[in-house]
């Protein structure tokens, strides 16, 4: 089902970087990417306890400017876009009109326009869609990045003690979820305090071509301090655990921001937007199935799709699972459910290879870093 | 890296040491490499009569579940019960400590359909390039 079935996949600019760290490509949203390196457990540790570092250069970045973009881009999003402030970073979800995520993404406000970045996996139908949106209006322009500009991500307890030291602006004092523009290493880059792994870390935009240099340098710097090459299977199991939605499993064109849990970034209150009136009634009724987190009990992992059960009553299929070693080595999952399946506390079945496992609903995130 | 002599290999991925009249069966360090991290091994119950390439059980990765196609028959004497615990044996040493489980062998002739150190290694050089 991918769109990308027929395309000849694409590299990044770190290809070459992930053969001769033995990273083991796989196609991802276009691209040939690094599933895992040394191994995800071993990946998924660095990232806990020391520091990871990911391309995500695979992912689309797009500029937005114009005097009209933030209104604009507010009609498309459930987010505000308009109240960000200067080089502040904000997560939003483009929605259809039934109320469906079109897309989850960043936004990065600068002095003169935004930076966007959606999913690779997305980013064949987000950018007909922005372009479609912006269409005969001369107050907003787009250009795209993608496949030009790399993003490399440190993420982890000690990305600061490597980051900050290479860049020429105060890297350490950004605030999460805000940015500043500088140069890591004699690079310019947009340094972005942001993530996707539940840990303190940076992202760093940078061109292309100045992309593996920097890569290697920051490899380098990091070593002493434990770094490792991570790939998409640790960065799932991270997000995972932070409980962080995945475009495809827990937000989809039919499953609302809402039912994935991210209705704090629903503003309401908004002028109208894409799906506004079908978020508002989706939210007076209540009635929507919904992203549960589920702790199953023994060492048999579920899997997407597996059927979930109350009792004796299927109530939902699982979307993401897999093996938490930041919680004990336990078998968490998330499941889309039906309401009254969705309260933490609530016992539930998972169906493997045709038996009946025990789950208990339990609140996201699985895990919490202390700050 | 050449396979170990003195065992036999399944096309899909599983060894077989013969020791007398009882077979040892684990899953090949090319198989347990191409899955990574293992966290789930599921076993056919001790008793349990077996047909050769059957499927018998399954083995869970962090990414992915595969199914295990047991390259002998026979009766299951013994399953390894420290996998239970420790399923990432079968990552860090395949064809010693993470064997998987001990059958009564039956019918000699069924060790024909195996193939030898060096066809397996020929498999799995194919399988690479």
């Amino acid at each position: 089902m991918s769109t990308f079935e027929n395309a000849p996949l694409r590299r990044t600019a770190l290809y070459e970087e992930h053969r001769a760290l033995g990273g083991r490509m796989v196609p991802f949203g276009g691209f040939e990417m690094p599933v895992q390196y040394a191994g995800i457990l071993k990946e998924h540790d660095a990232v806990r306890r020391r520091a990871g570092i990911f391309d995500l250069s695979h992912m689309a970045q797009y500029e937005l400017s114009g005097p009209g973009v933030a209104a604009w881009a507010d009609a498309l999003t459930v987010n505000w876009v308009e109240t960000m402030k200067p080089f502040q970073a904000r997560y939003n979800i483009f929605t259809n009109p039934r109320g469906g995520a079109h897309d989850d993404v960043l936004f990065y406000r600068l002095p003169d326009r935004f930076l966007l970045v959606v999913n690779a996996g997305n980013a064949t139908k987000m950018w007909p869609y922005l372009r479609d949106a912006a269409d005969g209006r001369s107050d907003v322009s787009l250009t795209s990045f993608h496949g030009a500009r790399a993003l490399i991500a440190v993420q982890g307890p000690r990305a600061v003690e490597i980051v900050a030291p290479l860049c020429d602006v105060a890297a350490a004092a950004i605030k999460y979820y805000f940015c500043a523009e500088g140069a890591v290493d004699g690079v310019p880059a947009l340094i972005a305090r942001t993530g996707y792994t539940g840990e303190d870390g940076f992202e760093l935009f940078v061109d292309g071509a100045e992309a593996p240099r920097l890569w290697r340098k920051l490899l380098e710097r990091g070593a002493p301090l434990g770094i490792e090459p991570a790939g998409l299977g640790a960065r799932d199991m991270l997000r995972l655990e932070a409980g962080m939605p995945l475009y495809g499993f827990e937000l989809t064109e039919d499953i609302s921001p809402l039912a994935a849990g991210q209705g704090w970034a629903v503003k309401t209150g908004k002028p109208d937007f894409v799906g506004k009136a079908a978020l508002v009634a989706q939210q007076a009724s209540d009635t929507f199935d919904r992203i549960a987190g589920l702790v199953l009990d023994g060492r048999v992992p579920a899997r997407g799709g597996y059927p979930v059960f109350a009792g004796g009553e299927r109530v939902g299929e699982i979307k993401s699972a897999s093996v938490a070693p930041s919680l004990g080595n336990k078998n968490v999952a998330t499941a889309l459910v039906r309401r009254n399946a969705a309260a933490v506390g609530t016992e539930l079945g998972v169906e493997i290879r045709g038996a009946l496992h025990r789950a208990t609903v339990v609140p996201l995130p699985f895990y919490k870093r202390e700050t | 890296m050449p396979q170990p002599d003195g065992l036999l290999y399944s096309k899909e991925h599983e060894w077989l040491k013969v020791e007398g009249d009882v077979g040892i069966v684990g899953i090949t360090d090319y198989a347990q490499n191409s899955l990574g991290d293992i966290v789930y091994v599921e076993l056919p119950q001790v008793g349990k009569t077996i047909k050769q390439f059957g499927s018998i059980g399954v083995v869970e990765s962090v990414k992915a579940v595969s199914d295990l196609y047991t390259p002998v028959g026979g009766e299951v004497l013994e399953v390894n019960k420290a996998l239970e615990s420790d399923p990432a044996l079968v990552n860090r040493d395949a064809f010693g400590e993470g064997w998987l489980y001990k059958v009564k062998l039956v019918d000699a002739a069924e060790r024909e359909a195996l193939l030898d150190p060096g066809a397996y290694d020929a498999l799995v050089a194919e399988g690479t390039h």
